[in-house]
């Protein structure tokens, strides 16, 4: 730059400089934050935000593969799983989603595009070899499907070793994973694919999970049987026959 | 008075007046007369070779 | 600064912290790699521990290579440049833009024709589609928005770029984020934030790169010789802090561990909506809008040889977009389990957004006034007007479809993605176009494009496949909306699910025509800026070229 400018006059011209440019940030960060304060913290402090219901409960270890699974394909980019109050939704997909349904949704999966049908309560509409087949090749049980298929998936054996730490996470998150949930999280992602052999403390943890005969007693599992699990629960962990919607009128 | 109550109550009072009041600073900025050689000198300033 | 000509060459201390800091990564990077959870993760690791090899040896390279002294401010009176950067990454907008178009049409064709997924998991829809949205907005728009800030800092505040190193690592740290960013989704490491996919390690990295560009864009301004701040800066400065926010607060996570790629984000459920979906919109609105408008108020006014329109309409232009933006997220969530107050407060900013982009649109396009004639005689300039245009259709239809009673339609359809195509293509794309058709010749000192018979090829090739790629989308998006709420006269819904997709099949097979001449045009790009590269006749003698490093490619 100039460099015959006198030091201090140089100085000074550059201070008012600085302070414009630090001004015009300051400027910014503030028209910034205004709107995404003003819309995201009371989300945090607002009772109503998310329903009560006490029948929602976190995810078992064998589900939470299924959704870590979910997340990893990208199923959510065709897939939504939120169910607007619409009258030709809610007879398509069921009841209305609520925001408590996804509480312990790390990330939320509620999607932005349907190529494919919303899942929010596909849990329970379809028999686990059905979901099996589709997986496999979805053109051979529904012939105009985009889907692409994942024959893979039953042939990968499912590797829970580091299952605990997940939940670990989780729990620093704010999930109610107890120190037992944690320590015995291989365990109980064994046992959920054992049928009959499947231990009662896993089922006390995890009240009404689905319990298969899927190999888990031998060790042997894969990941389209962690997905498969996942799936089956979606949208059944609240009874709207007995769901009060008034209780939580927004 | 919940949390919420109480930044609802200043977003509605304090926030809005901010909000119009950054947008007056704005536009008087923009539109003060005695400002207009320099938004003139400042919309030449790409086109000036060096 | 002093003016001892014989000072022995030593290293600067920000070549020695920063060779300090790449062997510390590379030890950490091979200790990750030996313990990783996941292949994935441990070939993310490699990559790093032989990126970081990489630089050292660069930097030493350098060192060997360069004279005692630092580069000189200014030669002969006029300030001494710093394009060697700029030209890296306008090359790699070039390469990054070919790839994300792409495998945007490979997806169209899977949609079409889902055979093409061959049941191969990486290249499965859900895989290849954040491969896709992540190319053409960070790697291609980002590389974009690097060159021209660069370009466009220096040149209206007559400085050299601050910094020394510093322009590199943000150069070859950003693209090397890419690159780890993009293999990673194929290997199914991701966040499922859509634009926000990057897992926790990619993310710091990002944020290291950042910060180092919000400070030597600070820097620069702060070495001005101009008195005033040129107001495409005012939107480069605004777009680069905005992103630093959001990408903060949206990819907020915990790793499991230090060896597993995964993380779990902090927020959930309806919170983790909300925040997702104020970065989401605010990624289009400092991002791909007022990024990108910085590059307007530079590019058009400077290839118009006109002066902006009205200065104090940009002030206000400025200020009232990053004020009313960043509330309009919430029409990402209309009818869903997000509480009505947040939606009526994204809807009413959403349609109040209409003003202020439909000011900067009639700034930029009035800066032709009087000079309208040279739309037809330059076909540069055409593209980076009719990219206005496209960007004032793109603000007028957000709106209308942020309307609660219209997004109920419009929203999980292809509607949207129509929508998001005509700003990406029309605006994003073009105004693109125009600036690198306007960068290459002043960046190699050539005194014009290889051909400019190619920029009119191209024009036309890529807004018909613009106009094919929206209109089908219209077509596919409302119709599906209308299917799915048609109702028999018995009371039951008519269609099933599926029926919606096997009509939709003619509107894809559409799409992916126009997206193939969209590609086709960026190709003819490409080859005319090489052959401008390599076959122009130089500029004249007066233009300073730039004698600095040459860009690796």
């Amino acid at each position: 730059m100039t460099a015959s400018t006198p030091g201090r006059s140089l100085w000074q011209r550059h201070q008012i400089i600085e302070k414009n440019s630090i001004l015009l940030l300051i400027g910014i960060l503030i028209a910034v934050s205004i709107g995404g304060l003003v819309e995201v913290l009371p989300l945090f402090y607002l009772k109503s935000t998310i329903e009560k219901v006490d029948s929602i409960r976190p995810y078992s270890p064998l589900e939470l593969m299924g959704f870590n699974i979910y997340v990893r394909e990208g199923c959510y980019l065709c897939h939504s799983q939120m169910i607007r109050p619409l009258r030709d939704e809610v007879e398509r997909y069921g009841h209305y989603s609520l925001a408590a349904e996804s509480m312990y949704d790390h990330p939320f999966q509620w999607g932005s595009k349907r190529n494919g049908p919303d899942l929010a309560r596909v849990g329970g509409k379809y028999s686990d070899d059905w979901q099996r087949d589709h997986l496999r090749n979805p053109r051979a049980v529904v012939p105009a499907s985009i889907m692409p298929g994942y024959p893979w998936m039953e042939k990968k054996p499912l590797d829970p070793t580091h299952i605990g730490e997940h939940l670990a996470t989780l729990a620093l998150e704010g999930v109610p994973y107890t120190k037992d949930m944690i320590d015995d999280a291989v365990a109980d992602a064994w046992a959920q694919g054992s049928g009959d052999d499947a231990s009662p403390d896993f089922l006390k943890r995890y009240p009404k999970a689905i319990v298969r005969d899927l190999g888990g007693n031998k060790g042997q599992m894969t990941e389209a049987d962690a997905l498969i699990a996942y799936l089956q629960l979606l949208g059944t962990q609240v009874d709207f026959k007995i769901y009060d919607d008034k209780a939580n009128i927004r | 008075m919940s949390t919420y109550e109480i930044m609802q109550r200043f977003a509605a009072s304090f926030g809005l007046a901010w909000f119009g009041l950054i947008a007056v600073i704005a536009t008087v900025y923009a539109l003060l007369p005695s400002k207009s050689d320099a938004f003139d000198e400042a919309a030449r300033i790409p086109l000036r070779e060096d | 600064m002093s003016d001892i000509s014989m000072r022995t060459k030593a290293m600067t201390l920000g070549e020695i912290g920063l060779i300090i800091v790449f062997i510390a990564l590379a030890c950490f990077s091979l200790l990750v790699a030996s313990k990783a959870y996941d292949p994935g993760y441990a070939f993310h690791a490699w990559l790093f521990a032989a990126a970081s090899c990489v630089a050292i040896f660069a930097i030493f390279n350098r060192y060997h290579d360069r004279p005692a002294e630092p580069p000189p401010q200014s030669i002969d009176g006029k300030p001494n440049y710093n394009f060697a950067p700029v030209k890296f990454m306008s090359l790699a907008a070039m390469f990054w833009g070919i790839a994300g178009f792409s495998v945007g049409l490979y997806l169209a064709c899977e949609m079409a024709f889902p055979v093409l997924n061959f049941d191969l998991p990486w290249i499965a829809f859900g895989r290849l589609r954040p491969l896709h949205t992540s190319a053409v907005i960070f790697a291609f728009g980002g590389n974009v928005l690097l060159a021209t800030s660069f370009y466009v800092v220096q040149r209206t505040c007559r400085a050299r770029l601050a910094g020394d190193l510093a322009p590199w690592f943000i150069a070859l740290g950003y693209n090397f984020f890419i690159v780890i960013a993009g293999t990673g989704y194929l290997l199914g490491i991701t966040h499922s934030k859509e634009y926000a996919e990057p897992e926790w390690y990619a993310d710091i990295l990002l944020v290291c790169v950042w910060v180092t560009y919000l400070l030597v864009f600070l820097g620069t301004l702060w070495k001005r010789a101009e008195p005033h701040i040129y107001v495409a800066n005012w939107f480069f400065l605004a777009f680069i802090v905005t992103i630093a926010v959001l990408v903060l607060g949206n990819n907020a996570s915990i790793p499991v561990s230090i060896y597993s790629p995964k993380s779990y984000i902090v927020w959930s459920g309806v919170q983790d909506a909300m925040i997702q979906w104020w970065y989401g919109h605010n990624a289009v609105g400092f991002f791909l809008t007022a990024g990108f408008l910085g590059i307007m108020y530079y590019f058009i006014p400077k290839r118009a040889n006109r002066p902006i329109y009205s200065y104090r309409l940009s002030i206000v232009h400025f200020w009232a977009l990053i004020f009313l933006y960043i509330w309009a997220g919430p029409h990402h969530l209309h009818y869903t389990a997000l509480p009505d107050w947040a939606q009526t407060l994204g809807m009413t900013f959403s349609i109040m957004l209409w003003m202020p982009s439909w000011g900067g649109m009639i700034n930029g396009l009035m800066t032709l006034s009087g000079a309208w004639d040279k739309l037809r005689t330059d076909p540069v300039l055409r593209m980076l007007v009719v990219s206005v245009a496209f960007y004032g259709m793109a603000t007028f239809e957000g709106p209308v479809m942020s309307i609660k009673s219209v997004n109920a339609l419009s929203h999980y359809t292809d509607w949207g993605i129509g929508h998001v195509h005509s700003g990406s293509l029309g605006w994003v794309g073009f105004v693109s176009f125009g600036a690198l058709y306007c960068l290459v010749p002043w960046l190699w000192n050539r005194r014009e494009l290889y051909s400019l018979k190619l920029v009119n090829w191209h024009f036309w090739i890529a807004t018909i496949g613009i106009v094919f790629y929206i209109t089908a989308m219209w077509v596919a998006g409302i119709m599906q909306g209308l299917m799915w709420r048609a109702y028999t006269s018995q009371g039951f819904l008519q269609y099933s699910f599926v029926e919606t997709t096997e009509a939709m099949h003619p509107m894809y097979i559409i799409r992916a025509l126009g997206g193939g001449m969209f590609l086709i045009g960026a190709v003819i790009m490409a080859y005319n800026l090489i052959m401008t590269i390599v076959a122009a006749p130089r500029a004249d003698e007066i233009a300073t070229p730039a004698p600095a490093l040459a860009p690796a490619e």
